[in-house]
Order: structure tokens, then sequence, then C-alpha cells
């Protein structure tokens, strides 16, 4: 009994291995696209959130006498109006600064409905299998055979447009993606031994869904939210630019692309400026949800 | 004559997101023609990394320095299109140790065996084909002719194994590495495919490098043996010198963790410590830190090597210094006897059908999984439930459990039908210990959440009261405390399995089910929770079933054995009688077929010889 596997006393210290959060955050450091893509998420989120603040006019003072004015790098462009005005003399970097604010709470907020929605349905299908797995893949094929924007558009004009119900049709629309995901990641968890000591410790359903699977869900859940994100923004967009999404005068940036297009020939920086925040916003969600991915892949890839 | 294959001072460093990783240090390896040379180690030794950095297999970002002669060419001196051309397949080849993943699922066995012949070895598409039936017939595989034209999803995976080995022959390398090839495979079936290799070998004069945990397959089928240890080679001799006079204090501990078939079970020797990081390894001796004597010298500067080409090691202890080495002291307290004690659980006529079916409309299958089993477990006793996979043992131990329920027949614990036991109530008489440490702690948990969580279920203690008895219960698999916090990802596997103990045994229940609880750990690793099971059964009083495939660990746990076979229960009784004298067919098979380590029967055959 002198054998006895003792581990500490006399074996020095080792260096501790890293905990997977130091090990992430090590990997987010080293990982480019996810930093570029993360500043740009970060800095436009800023903008939107202090809108009131940088935004050099009112969005929606409208001036006759100074209307389309050239954006300062452009002839007879000035100080006052730095990226000029649109067709009804308004501020357009005010209101590009303000349009990132209905932007970014329609991609959260779209984003976090379709989670809901759709985390839900992967668990219980992935966790029960059998007819609840069935109903719900019913309900995916059924939501995929759907022309989604086209659907958006009818609802929207049923309904009526305001914000909350762009944010809501969206959201209720963009649920598939996690659901396929949580679905394959909660079988493949709930066939871990770790589930099965849980269950053999008594724990339900449900107990073991919150604290045995969902926690090991995060990771992915946060990837698709990003990549969700770009999409509900670009839904958005697309929606204002037919005339069902936002309304005028409140500031959108697929809205400003719909009311520039008649004067694109002639005043290009109409169209070009909003489609470049667009884009940005757009790159920096899938530059981030691609770095996420990386980031919190377990094998690490590099 | 130049030696077939010459390794000197090979190293090679991984790049990991913690730190640069020195997977092998200085390892030197030669080869004769038709030598086969055995590296053993446990994991993270380094054995596969060398091996594959022969095949130019290393990760991506690997680096690797030394320099690899092969019959006299510098084989660094090749770039990877020459290399491939002229040596892989031609005169090295390689089979590793995953049959299920190692062939292509799409193509057919015939097509796989013969294309790199026909692109490289300069055979016709129909000589290729001729030679492939005649290799497939050499290693086994019954009708060979039909078989080409097979998928591997339709071969067992003692066949893909038996075709991999067809493939990696095609053409007749004078250098084989097998990477674990039987790991994965069933007692049985694992016999017959080394004993085949050793066959083949002979018969075509190969040379072979056979990459193994296994001590006993490498003293069955090796002439030489390499130890490895930490990335370094630690002793390397004549397959005989080494394991019945082992040099070097490690392997002397290894040997000493192996449990036997032969005698009464002695205590097994558990190396203590842990395998070293080898982030930075230390500029003495790398197994100076677990080694019981270590001396001043270990630490400053790294051993010399001594010993003749028959026998090396790196150590200072020479031979008139070094302890000679002594097997362990036999126990005999587990194997007492209970005649009347109280059962704990009964299990009675459990049978389980599963039905499959192909497609929505396809014909049902019905597969029964347990047919008819009837066991009990007794107060204090150690159940061994033998079989090999699909033998239904796993699906009777989740039954036993109370996780499923049978098709039919009822399960008892305690004399009260398990269907009428609450979750918690049940929880509390019977708790499982699952094979794989890596997948049976939920990794976004802190150990300390781990283990007490059955407690929190339970819900009867306050915050102050679990804290102390996750303490207890992390004292009682001997985890140190500073572990409360670590992730599992930042243990070995031995101890995730302490942990996985540790939350068992944290409500005190009656009986344990061990599903293969040591089948994925290493030796020495194995014999340290194998220690810590019996002591803690002598402590508590606890009733075990160990469900394994090994019969060492049956014969070192055990006090009655049931075997199983294809769903059915064939044979069962004291441990003692059913391992001297099975009186089942299979079961001698089974015990015949289990490697068994015994240097004492190499020396004789040495001194007959």
């Amino acid at each position: 009994m002198t054998q006895v596997e003792n581990f500490s006393t006399t074996a020095p210290e080792e260096a501790t291995p890293l905990t997977p959060g130091q090990l992430m955050r090590r990997r987010a450091m080293g990982h480019t696209g996810f930093l570029i893509g993360a500043g740009l998420i970060l800095g436009l989120t800023l903008i939107a959130i202090f809108a009131p603040l940088i935004a050099p006019h009112d969005p929606f003072v409208q001036s006759l006498s100074s209307r389309m004015l050239p954006p300062i790098w452009s002839e007879g462009g000035s100080w006052d109006h730095l990226l000029g005005t649109d067709q009804n003399g308004r501020d357009y970097l005010s209101r590009l600064i303000y349009g990132a604010r209905v932007s970014i709470s329609i991609g959260l907020g779209a984003a976090t409905i379709g989670m809901l929605i759709g985390v839900t349905l992967g668990v219980l299908a992935g966790y029960f299998g059998g007819w609840v797995d069935h109903g719900v893949s019913f309900l995916l094929t059924a939501q995929l055979a759907l022309p989604g924007l086209l659907l958006a558009m009818a609802l929207v004009f049923i309904i009526g447009p305001s914000i909350w119900v762009v944010i809501c049709i969206i959201g209720v629309l963009h649920w598939t993606y996690y659901l396929v995901v949580t679905r394959s990641a909660t079988q493949r968890i709930r066939n871990l031994d770790f589930v099965a000591a849980a269950a053999a410790s008594g724990a339900t359903p449900r107990q073991i869904i919150w604290h045995e699977i969902v926690p090991n869900l995060v990771s992915q859940i946060i990837v698709i939210f990003t990549f969700e994100l770009g999409i509900a923004i670009l839904a958005e967009a697309s929606l204002s630019f037919l005339g069902v999404g936002i309304q005028p005068p409140t500031p959108s940036w697929g809205l400003m692309i719909a009311e520039g297009k008649q004067a694109m020939f002639y005043r290009p920086w109409l169209v070009v400026l909003p489609g470049f925040c667009l884009f940005t916003l757009v790159i920096g969600a899938n530059l981030m949800g691609d770095g996420l991915r990386d980031i919190t892949a377990p094998e690490g890839r590099n | 004559m130049s030696k077939l294959l010459e390794i000197n001072n090979l190293s090679v460093w991984l790049p990991l997101p913690a730190g640069r990783l020195h997977a092998v240090r200085d390892v030197s390896i030669s080869l004769d023609r038709g030598e086969a040379l055995g590296i053993v180690g446990e994991s993270g030794s380094g054995k596969s990394m060398s091996a594959l950095a022969l095949m130019r297999l290393l990760p991506q970002r690997a680096e690797q320095s030394g320099k690899m002669l092969f019959d006299g060419t510098d084989l660094s001196g090749l770039s990877d299109t020459q290399y491939a051309q002229q040596f892989l397949g031609h005169r090295i080849a390689m089979i590793f140790q995953e049959p299920m993943t190692s062939l292509n699922p799409v193509y057919t066995i015939g097509r796989q065996l013969t294309e790199a012949a026909v692109r490289f070895g300069g055979y016709s598409q129909r000589a290729a084909w001729d030679r492939a039936i005649g290799l497939l017939d050499r290693v086994g595989i019954p009708d060979p002719r039909p078989r080409m034209s097979q998928y591997p999803h339709q071969l067992s995976g003692g066949q893909r194994q038996r075709v991999m080995i067809a493939m990696a022959l095609m053409l007749e390398p004078e250098l084989l590495i097998a990477d674990e090839p039987t790991t994965a495979l069933d007692v049985t079936v694992q016999a017959q495919i080394l004993d085949l290799l050793t066959d083949l070998r002979r018969e075509m004069g190969m040379a072979m490098i056979l990459i193994t945990h296994d001590l006993a397959v490498v003293t069955e089928q090796t002439d030489r043996v390499a130890v490895m240890y930490g990335g370094e080679m630690i002793e390397d001799g004549t397959a005989q010198s080494v394991m019945a006079a082992p040099a070097h204090p490690y392997t002397q501990a290894l040997l000493r963790a192996i449990p036997r078939m032969k005698g009464a079970p002695r205590r097994l020797g558990a190396i203590p410590g842990t395998v070293p990081s080898l982030m930075q390894p230390p500029k003495g001796c790398i197994f100076a830190p677990r080694c019981d004597f270590v001396q001043e010298v270990c630490i400053e500067s790294r051993p010399p090597e001594i010993g003749d080409a028959d026998h090396s090691c790196r150590c200072i202890l020479t031979d008139d210094i070094r302890p000679a080495f002594t097997p362990a002291e036999p126990i005999n307290n587990h194997h007492i006897v209970l005649p009347n004690a109280e059962v704990v659980i009964t299990a009675r006529d459990i049978t389980q059908i599963y039905h499959s079916r192909k497609g929505m409309f396809g014909p049902k299958h019905e597969i029964r999984a347990v047919d008819g089993v009837s066991l009990t477990l007794k107060r204090g006793e150690t159940l061994a439930l033998v079989g090999e996979s699909g033998s239904g043992k796993s699906t009777l131990a989740r039954i036993m459990l109370g996780l499923a329920r049978p098709t039919s027949g009822t399960v008892e614990m305690l004399g009260r039908p398990v269907a009428d036991l609450a979750p918690l109530e049940r929880a509390s008489l019977v708790q499982p210990i699952f094979q794989d440490p890596y997948s049976s702690l939920n990794p976004r948990r802190t150990l300390a959440e781990i283990i007490e969580r059955p407690l929190v279920l339970r819900g009867d203690d306050d915050t102050q009261s679990r804290a102390t008895k996750t303490r207890e219960a992390m004292d009682m698999v001997r985890l140190p405390a500073r572990m409360m916090y670590s992730y599992p990802s930042q243990i070995s596997g031995g101890q995730r399995q302490r942990v996985a103990i540790a939350r068992a045994l944290i409500t005190r229940p009656e009986a344990l089910v061990c599903d293969e609880p040591t089948s994925a750990l290493d030796v020495s690793v194995q014999a340290q929770i194998l220690n810590l099971l019996q002591d803690l059964q002598a402590e508590l009083g606890l009733s075990c079933l160990v469900i394994t495939h090994d019969m060492a660990v049956v014969h070192q746990v055990a006090n009655r054995v049931a075997v199983m076979l294809n769903g059915k229960l064939i044979e069962e009784g004291n441990c003692d009688s059913v391992l001297s004298s099975p009186t089942n067919d299979y079961t001698a098979r089974l015990l015949a077929a289990a490697p068994q380590f015994r240097p004492e029967l190499l020396t004789t055959q040495e001194a007959t010889a």
C-alpha cells in the first residue's frame, strides 16, 4: 500500500494547461479575420448607439434649397454636408448614421427571434427523436419550400409595415439554419456518456437539456447568430427597397438605395454610400461568424 | 551489408496554440532485413509520431530533424513526390489502427487494392487483379473473387483489417509499419490478425515495425523491443531481455502494472504522477519526476545510454546498483467469498429486441440484443460480464442501471422492481462508470460542478455540505483539491476516470456498473484505476458489475464471471474455476486468444533454444 498514487507532492508543478476560455481568447487574438469582423461590428454598433451625438444634422429636417448636394470630394461639395444631401435636402451622413440603428436593431432582433424558434425546435427534435423529430422535420421542409422574401412581402403588406413587424416577420422566417445545426449537435451530445451519467443520477429531461446539452451548443449558436445577423440585415434592406419594409421618413439603408435609384446615373453616391454601409456591416458579421467558427471548433483548425 | 532502416536522432515538434510540443526527442532506430521491432509506449509517448515521420505523414505544420537512411539512401534528400514514387508502397507500407475508417467507403475492395499497383507498381490491370485475389486468399478472406467487387461496409472489422494488410502487401514492401493494428478489434480476431502478420513476415522476409501499447502483443510477436516514454526512447533491446530483465525503472514499473492471468492476483504496481508535459522538456531524465530511484544527477543532466547493442537503456543505474526487478506482492483479500450475502441487483429473463426498417416501407428486421439473460449481483462482490463487441453486454448494463426498459423481463434493486423506483431513488442505489473518459464528463463544466451534480439533483444538501462532500469524494479518488475548478480538457484520461468515479460515489450508491472502465486507458493508468476500484470496494462495501473484454482484468478484479455470446449468457461461475477450466467452448477460445504477458515463458524458451 505504499505505492499509492500520489499526485501532488513529488512531481514539480507543471505549467497548468489553459482553460477552454483562455484557449479561445488566445485563438481569437491570433485570428485576423475575426478581429477585423469584430472591429467593424463593434464600430458600427457604437455609431448606432451614439447616433444623436455623432450625427451633424437632424436626419429628418428637409431643406428644399439644398437638395442633392454632392459629397465633399465632388465638385460643389461643402463641409456643411460632408456626404451631401438627398432628394429632400436631408443630410446624407446623418441619415446613414441613423440608418445603422435600423439595420443593427433589425439584425439583432430578427436573429434573436429566429434563434429562439430554431434552437427550441432543434433541441427538442434532437433530444426526443421519434415523433417529435418527424414533426419538426416536417415543419422544416415546409419552411424551406416557401419563398421567403415573397412571403415576407405578403405578410408585411397584410399586417402593415412598422419596424417591429419587420423584425418579427424576418425572425419568424429565419430559423432553419439554427434548427439543422442544433438538432444534429443535440443528437450527437445526447449519446455521449455524460448525458447517460446525468440520467443515471436521476436528472429529468429538462434538467439534462439545460444543464448538459445547451451549454455545449452555445458556441455553435453564437456562430449561426452572426451569420443570421447578416442575412436579416440584407432581408430588411430588400424589403425596404421593395417598399414594404421600413417606411419613410425613417432612415433605412435599403430604403435610401430605393429612393436614390431614380437619380442613380447623375448622383451615384445616393446609392453607393448606403450600399457601402450595408456591405461593411454584413461583411463584418460574416467575418466575425467565420472567425468564431474557427475559434470555437474543438480541433482548432488554423 | 547496411541496415535496412536507420533513423538517427529523430526529433519532431508540433506547434500548438499553447506552445511548441516536443513530441519526439532524439530517437534512433535501426532495423535489419526481416527483423520485427516493437515500439511500445503509452499514449503521448511519441511512438506513432516516429512512424508518421518516416512515412512523411506528420501534421502539416510539424517540424522534424534527424537523419533517416533506408537501405543506404538518405530519405531527407528526396522530395515528397520522389519519395512517394520510389518508397511508399514499394518498399515501405503502413497499416493503421482503425479498419472502419481506413478504407474508402465509395470504392470497391478490388479497385482500392489494385489502384496503386497499376499506377506505381507497373502491374497491368489484370495482373494486379489476380495478385489481389491471391493476397486476399492468403490473408484469410474466404471466397476472395466475389469480395473484389464488394464495398467496405459489407465486410466485418477483422476482414477490413485483413484487406488493409493485403493492400499493404500488394507491392511486396521490404518494411511494414503496423500502427496499433489490432487495438480496435475483438480479442479472438486480434489473435488471428497478429498471427497472420507474423506468418506473412516470415514468408516474405519482410521487416516490420509494430507500434502498440500492449506489452503482451509485443513479447509474442517481435524480435526486438523499443520502449518509449515522453517522446524519448528509454530502453531498447531484444524482446527477451527487455521483457524478462527490464533495465529502466519505467519499463520495470510498466511491467508491474500489467494484470497477469496466472497465479493469485497481485496488487498492480502503479507509477505515481502523470506523463510529463512535452512543452518544456526537462534538461535531465524525462522520467525523473516519477522515478523511485531518482538522484541528484538525474535532474541535472540527461542520463547516458548504457548497455550494448542487445540491450541498452538511458539510465544512470547500472546492473550492479539497480535493485532487481521484483513482481508485486500477491493480494488475496478481495477474493473473500460471501456465502449468504444479500442480493443487490437481480435481472430476470431480460430480453431486449430492437426493430429496424430499411427506409419507410422496407421489411422489418428484428435484432435480439439480449436474449433471456438472468443475473444477480450480491453485496460486496465483483461480477465480471465478459463478451466481445455485439454480444449485448453494454445493452444489458444499461438495463441493469435502469436507464433502458427491456422488451421483457424485470430488474429488481434490493427486492424492488426498478420500474417502481423514482429516478432519484434508483440513482442512490446504482451508478455507472463508462468506458470513454473523454465523453463521460461535460466539457463545459468544472470538475467540482460535475462531481457535485448528483447532490444538486437530489436537493438534500446546502452549498456548504455539497462543497464538503465534493472535497471528500475527490480525496477518496486521490484527486488533489486544487483541480476543483479545472475543466475536463485540462486533465488526463486517468484523472477524468477518477472524476467519473467520484461523481458515481458521491451519493454513496450500493452498486457500481462499470462498462469497460479501463479499456480506453494506458496500462499504467489502468493499474491505478483498478487499484482504486478495489480499494474503494473494500472501503465502502460496494458491489460491482464490471463489463470487460479483457480476461486479465477479469482475473484481477472479479469474484464471479458471466460470459455472453450473441445476447445469451453461455457460462457463469466462480472466477477461478471458469478461468482455469471453462466448460464452454467459446469461453475457452476467448481465454486462449487473450494475449498474455509471460516473460517467464520467454526465458525458458531461450534456455531450451
